[in-house]
């Protein structure tokens, strides 16, 4: 008798759990699809006339596939030159952030060298440090060397910004460097060149490509600084010139549509690509 | 993304070092990196601090003030209304999305990952996550085409099921202008929260679960004596994080609003930016930068202080 009700109890237990279950997973898809709405909307409304929005509104779905607006948009925008040059300042700025953090947590993480809880604790504060604090005199600084305005001046910034990050991330990860394998190169008669070389960056690949990915993704996304340093049109970003073109002649509601879809699909390319490096990274920190 | 830098790894097994190595030259790969940072960040961090107690234009030579700028901002009203509306944002970029991810982090953990397998998890946290993985701007723009005023998606919604009273010019309205930039940021932010904490909730051991389950704890009660104190360093994180971002919002202002209708949306990032490039007030600029650089560091500082001080509890 007691095992018969305990059995009824669980089978009403089991179906309540379901109820719940599948409840939960129902509210959830809901939510998410209104959290993709703003994107499948400028999808929609990208590859319609404008008479054809004006006709039928946003929510219809578009008759045809029409380029109209989105040719606009591009010519308009130059999207080809806004494109190679987000891919240009993003893969230089990565480079180089990614190479100025491992020479330094070379020598603050695997050297140890003396005051490096100065220098790390130094490199944090700097990770905060809003970008607004130096605008104005790094705009007066490249203005006098001549470099204000070009890609090279937001190259330089922006990775002198990231390394601070890097610096503390690969430092840390460093520290945990196997400590054999540092001594037995150190017998070997490796120099520091080559210890870092031959033994440091291979066995680090993974770390470094992942801290490559975040900074090309953060350099393409960045808004502020570049928004100063680059203000002629060979020299703009993708965002630049997607947050610009709205005030050029001739836009209107479906070119819009597409300038924000051409913002949005470089980022959504990057997503699929790096989808899982970026969850691992994100995890890199707290799974230590 | 991964400002988890600040999460600490102090737990994390040191290397034991058996010897103390003699070793010198490692320095020298300090030397790009340091001197980088110190032509391109200390100096012009310096430089700023400098301007910011002198009358300037950007030509000719700064005017030594003293504190004036400082007696100035004191005495203005943008001023003051820029960190209300940064308060405001934190709001929405903090507060909102912590509950929020909070709440979607323990609802896709209990009831979806952990009874109905790992791959609608994931799916889900992906989707989630998807407004994150756009440049701010971006995301900026898109919402100013939803807020359109003549054809706009929202207002078109609205008409469509009868509330055409309530349509209106979103960010062109002084009354509706920020809590519209609200609603962005925080539908922005919603999956950078969700995603530490799903990640934080891996630590938490099921067995304490089962136990609150066996002390009759309710779904509420979990929530809040387990899941949250089991996670409060990513908490703590994600709080920092998001309010350092907050205090540092530009682009969404900058394409959504700049900063008006009349001074209704500015921030302190605008209102530097514009002191120094729209007005050449560069003194007065860099005055705004540099309270909102100490804020910020400040707050940095005490977060990172504290952080040590639990652990060595």
């Amino acid at each position: 008798m007691t095992a018969h009700t305990s059995t009824e109890v669980s089978v009403k237990n089991n179906r309540s759990d379901a109820l719940i279950r599948y409840g939960a997973l129902l509210a959830l898809l809901i939510f998410l699809l209104l959290m993709l709405l703003p994107f499948f909307m400028i999808t929609i409304n990208s590859f319609k006339t404008e008479s054809e929005y004006l006709a039928n509104g946003p929510f219809s779905l578009p008759s045809g596939f029409d380029l109209e607006a989105i040719n606009t948009t591009w010519a308009l925008t130059d999207y080809s030159t806004k494109l190679i040059n987000s891919l240009l300042i993003s893969s230089s700025t990565a480079l180089l952030a990614v190479t100025l953090s491992l020479f330094n947590a070379f020598a603050l993480g695997i050297g140890r060298i003396r005051g490096r809880t100065f220098f790390l604790l130094f490199f944090l504060m700097a990770i905060a440090l809003p970008p607004e604090s130096l605008a104005y005199p790094l705009y007066y600084l490249f203005n006098q060397i001549d470099l204000y305005n070009t890609r090279l001046s937001i190259i330089l910034i922006t990775a002198a910004l990231h390394t601070a990050f890097g610096t503390y991330l690969l430092s840390s990860v460093f520290r945990t460097f196997n400590q054999d394998i540092l001594e037995s190169a150190r017998l070997d008669g490796c120099n520091k060149l080559q210890l870092l070389l031959r033994i440091v960056i291979p066995l680090s690949w993974p770390t470094l490509s992942v801290l490559f990915v975040f900074f090309f993704i953060w350099t393409w996304n960045d808004f502020f600084l570049p928004l100063i340093f680059l203000i002629s049109n060979d020299n703009q970003t993708v965002p630049i010139a997607m947050a610009l073109a709205r005030g050029e002649r001739g836009m209107v509601i479906t070119t819009q549509s597409a300038a924000a879809f051409l913002g949005v699909f470089p980022a959504f390319i990057f997503f699929l690509l790096f989808q899982r490096t970026l969850t691992k990274g994100i995890m890199s920190g707290s799974s230590k | 993304m991964a400002q988890n830098v600040f999460l600490s790894d102090k737990n994390q097994a040191q290397p034991q070092q058996t010897k103390s190595y003699k070793d010198s030259g490692y320095g020298w790969f300090l030397i790009p990196g340091i001197s980088i940072f110190l032509l391109l960040i200390v100096l012009p961090f310096v430089s700023n601090i400098g301007i910011s107690f002198t009358k300037w234009q950007g030509i000719g030579a700064p005017e030594w003030i003293g504190l004036a700028n400082y007696q100035r901002a004191m005495g203005d009203a943008v001023f003051w209304a820029s960190f209300k509306n940064n308060l405001l944002l934190i709001i929405a970029m903090t507060i909102i999305p912590t509950i929020i991810g909070l709440l979607l982090a323990v609802i896709l953990y209990d009831f979806i990952s952990q009874r109905l397998g790992t791959g609608w998890a994931s799916f889900l946290r992906a989707g989630f996550y998807l407004p994150q993985i756009v440049p701010i701007v971006v995301a900026a723009i898109v919402w100013k085409w939803i807020f359109q005023p003549d054809w706009g998606v929202l207002n078109s919604l609205l008409t469509a099921i009868g509330l055409e009273a309530w349509t209106q010019n979103w960010l062109g309205n002084a009354r509706t202008a920020l809590p519209s930039v609200m609603l962005m940021l925080v539908w922005f932010q919603i999956g950078y929260p969700l995603v530490i904490f799903m990640s934080g909730l891996q630590r938490v051991d099921p067995q304490v679960y089962e136990a609150a389950k066996i002390d009759g704890a309710n779904w509420f009660q979990t929530l809040i004596h387990i899941t949250v104190y089991m996670i409060k360093p990513e908490i703590a994180v994600v709080v920092l994080t998001t309010t350092i971002a907050a205090l540092k919002t530009f682009g969404p202002i900058y394409a959504m609003t700049s900063g008006g209708p009349g001074n209704a949306t500015t921030v302190a990032s605008y209102f530097a930016w514009k002191n120094f490039f729209e007005i050449s007030n560069v003194g007065y600029g860099a005055t705004m930068a540099t309270v909102l650089t100490l804020i910020v560091l400040l707050m940095t500082f005490f977060f990172i202080r504290a952080q040590n001080q639990q652990e060595e509890d």
